[in-house]
């Protein structure tokens, strides 16, 4: 199959016209199998592709089409491949980083957002858009006392549609909880999912850090604070169910670690654990090598990885083929399932991003606190 | 018999009150909402579209305060249950392999002569129809034993419960069914022996109570989050509409448009008509014969579905 791109550099003509064609008449990236083509046009000095697959170079230069202002750069992807990335461009001697701007498809995050190229096969999950038929829970926000940390710690509460005092639901606490909700459609996904019978009707609970990289890098404060501070607080306030089977923790990159560090902490305390993209370090012999932010992490995985216990009775765990994290993520999925857990791990060809987090939550939540579907006939 | 009438689900397009007055019995309706479970008592909507108060039979609340009183049985109860649900993950993990093994011989049907592999597709809808044959038995044995050991018809916890909604009946026209969870439903109409009570009355029943009034209850999924979505029969129903085989939700619960699907449900269950039941379905039965009359298709064994002419029977 001859490319798009490279038909348009055969062209005999190649002038501003056929150019202002060919952009209008594509979708970028183009995606041709497993081709995909990244196009720039603008009269500047280098572009460059940036992304974050770990595996390829981090910075990919695209190629300038003849005389023309017209950049591009060819790769071969995996179908089912969803990658997000920026040009870095330079102009009069500055670099700067832009989206696609031929592209509308982009992801945010707590940084900005990225423009998102998907492959073939790859669709962005229906169960992420909202739902019509769906009835909205809601959001309950509370300051919670803590000891742990001294003073109060932000905490909202999202209780299902049709809450009802009388019932006792599950409980999920989620780290990063408000990011999960406004870059990974958390609340539009607990809508729909509760809404389709695919996981119970639950209360979660939603955390923020004032500093992630250090709490949640297995600090004793943090399981402190989620066990005997946060837990007795919601138990106080809303009608949960009183069994580890009906409670669990979450979390992504190193709210995983947190959630996984405040299981294994307090062992009995919750029966599931939905573990995204893991930053779970450790050494065999010798130094970290992710820098400072991760010793202390290093020495939980590490001594996790000697006498992992049993921190719950079921867990998810993903994470995406692109990432850095996957070696780590590998290597502990096997540990994880020695121990008489259940452990369901799955990949997905994705980096370290939200919406990769966001496409697991459907798999996840509903492997460890499955919903009636299967009885439910309303 | 007096009439039955099957629905579509309500939420949307409620057609209750008019098929409630079609029949005549608009004026005194017993309303049964137990797979509605603690939102049982919940009822104005449902009476605002029949366009009276019906009387709510109150039966989840009803087995709650049985179970209360009596502990021997709602222990017993509880045991039975569990055993039910052990069988179902028992007869689940064999369902797997051997509805999954009709599954990969329809999926070379196009690569194998006719001749050749259909009989083996038969046969191996013969062993997934002898599994379900097999489960439902067991299922019966064990419903069986806790009803000669424990013998709820004859306890005073039940039996009050028993006289005061047999007055209530005698005062209504009609009855009907809402849907929500079926096997709870189900267990309440089964403790509270109801059949016999319901069953002198014109009933209108849709979703889950739909499907408790047929002879099998079977729960259906195509696109489960998790498993291959192959369907299991449950427990026996109150075999009031015998031949039909109810799927409420049918087009968001199946791959209709999936050929094969559809062919391995269809061919599994062809002792029935397995019929979809969506917005502004509806199906009436009488007398062990049913006629669609509106909004249903019928699930066939080529993979197709039939939609269903108002003269269909």
């Amino acid at each position: 199959m001859t490319l798009a791109i490279h038909e348009l550099e055969q062209l005999e003509t190649l002038d501003e016209a056929a150019i202002d064609r060919f952009v209008e008449s594509h979708d970028f990236p183009l995606v041709e199998g497993p081709s995909v083509t990244f196009l720039f046009r603008g009269q500047v000095e280098a572009v460059n592709l940036k992304h974050w697959v770990f595996g390829l170079e981090s910075t990919l230069p695209l190629k300038r089409l003849a005389d023309t202002d017209v950049w591009s750069l060819t790769l071969e992807l995996p179908e089912r491949s969803r990658i997000e990335y920026k040009y870095d461009i330079h102009v009069d001697g500055q670099r700067r980083w832009v989206h696609d701007p031929f592209n509308p498809l982009i992801a945010r995050d707590p940084y900005g957002f990225n423009s998102v190229c998907a492959t073939e096969g790859y669709e962005t999950p229906e169960w992420t858009f909202d739902d019509k038929d769906a009835r909205p829970g809601s959001l309950e926000e509370h300051s919670a006392p803590s000891q742990a940390f001294g003073g109060r710690r932000p905490l909202w509460v999202y209780l299902p549609a049709r809450f009802r005092a009388s019932r006792r639901y599950p409980l999920l606490i989620v780290h990063d909880g408000m990011d999960y909700v406004r870059y990974a459609s958390l609340r539009t996904a607990l809508d729909n999912l509760i809404h389709r019978q695919e996981i119970p009707p639950m209360i979660v609970a939603l955390t923020q850090a004032e500093d992630r990289l250090g709490e949640y890098a297995a600090d004793p404060r943090h399981a402190r604070f989620i066990v005997d501070e946060a837990l007795p607080f919601l138990e106080e306030r809303y009608p949960l169910q009183r069994n580890p089977a009906h409670r669990g923790l979450m979390g992504a990159s190193f709210g995983a670690v947190a959630s996984l560090h405040a299981a294994w902490s307090r062992q009995g305390a919750f029966g599931r654990l939905l573990l995204q993209s893991g930053s779970f370090a450790f050494t065999d012999i010798g130094a970290n090598k992710r820098g400072p932010l991760f010793e202390p992490i290093v020495g939980f995985v590490n001594q996790f990885r000697d006498k992992p216990g049993r921190p719950a009775e079921k867990l998810y765990v993903s994470c995406g083929t692109y990432e850095s994290l996957i070696y780590e993520n590998r290597s502990l999925a096997p540990l994880l399932q020695s121990t008489g857990m259940v452990v369901k791990y799955v990949e997905a060809r994705d980096g370290h991003n939200w919406e990769n987090w966001r496409d697991r939550l459907r798999e996840g939540l509903s492997w460890l606190f499955p919903g009636p579907l299967w009885m439910i006939y309303e | 018999m007096p009439p039955i009438v099957i629905l579509g689900p309500q939420r949307h397009h409620v057609t209750v009150g008019d098929a409630a007055r079609a029949l005549g019995v608009d004026g005194g309706l017993a309303s049964i909402t137990a797979g509605w479970q603690e939102r049982e008592a919940e009822v104005e909507e449902l009476d605002a579209h029949v366009g009276h108060q019906t009387v709510n039979l109150m039966l989840h609340r009803r087995v709650e305060s049985i179970f209360r009183r009596d502990r021997e049985l709602r222990e017993a109860h509880r045991a039975c249950q569990d055993q039910l649900k052990r069988l179902q993950e028992l007869y689940r993990v064999r369902l797997e392999h051997t509805l999954g093994m009709a599954q990969n011989l329809i999926a070379r049907r196009k690569r194998v002569r006719e001749e050749l592999v259909e009989p083996e597709i038969e046969d191996a809808f013969e062993t997934v129809r002898r599994l379900d044959r097999h489960h439902l038995s067991r299922i019966v044995e064990v419903n069986r034993r806790f009803w000669t050991e424990q013998r709820p018809q004859e306890r005073a916890s039940v039996l009050e419960h028993r006289y005061e909604l047999a007055e209530i009946l005698d005062r209504c026209a009609g009855v009907a069914i809402a849907g929500g969870h079926v096997a709870v439903l189900l267990n309440r109409l089964r403790l509270l022996d109801l059949k016999p009570l319901i069953e002198t009355k014109p009933i209108l029943a849709w979703s889950a109570g739909a499907m408790t009034l047929a002879a099998q209850i079977v729960l259906f999924h195509d696109t489960p989050p998790q498993g291959r979505g192959f369907a299991e029969v449950l427990q026996s129903g109150l075999g009031l509409v015998p031949g039909v085989l109810p799927l409420p939700h049918a087009r968001s619960r199946l791959l209709l448009n999936n050929r094969a699907r559809v062919t391995l449900f269809a061919r599994r269950f062809a002792d029935f008509s397995c019929l979809t039941l969506g917005d502004r379905s509806r199906v009436d039965c009488h007398d062990g014969h049913w006629r669609a009359v509106a909004h249903v298709d019928r699930l066939m064994g080529d993979g197709q579905l039939q939609p269903l002419a108002e003269d269909a029977a």
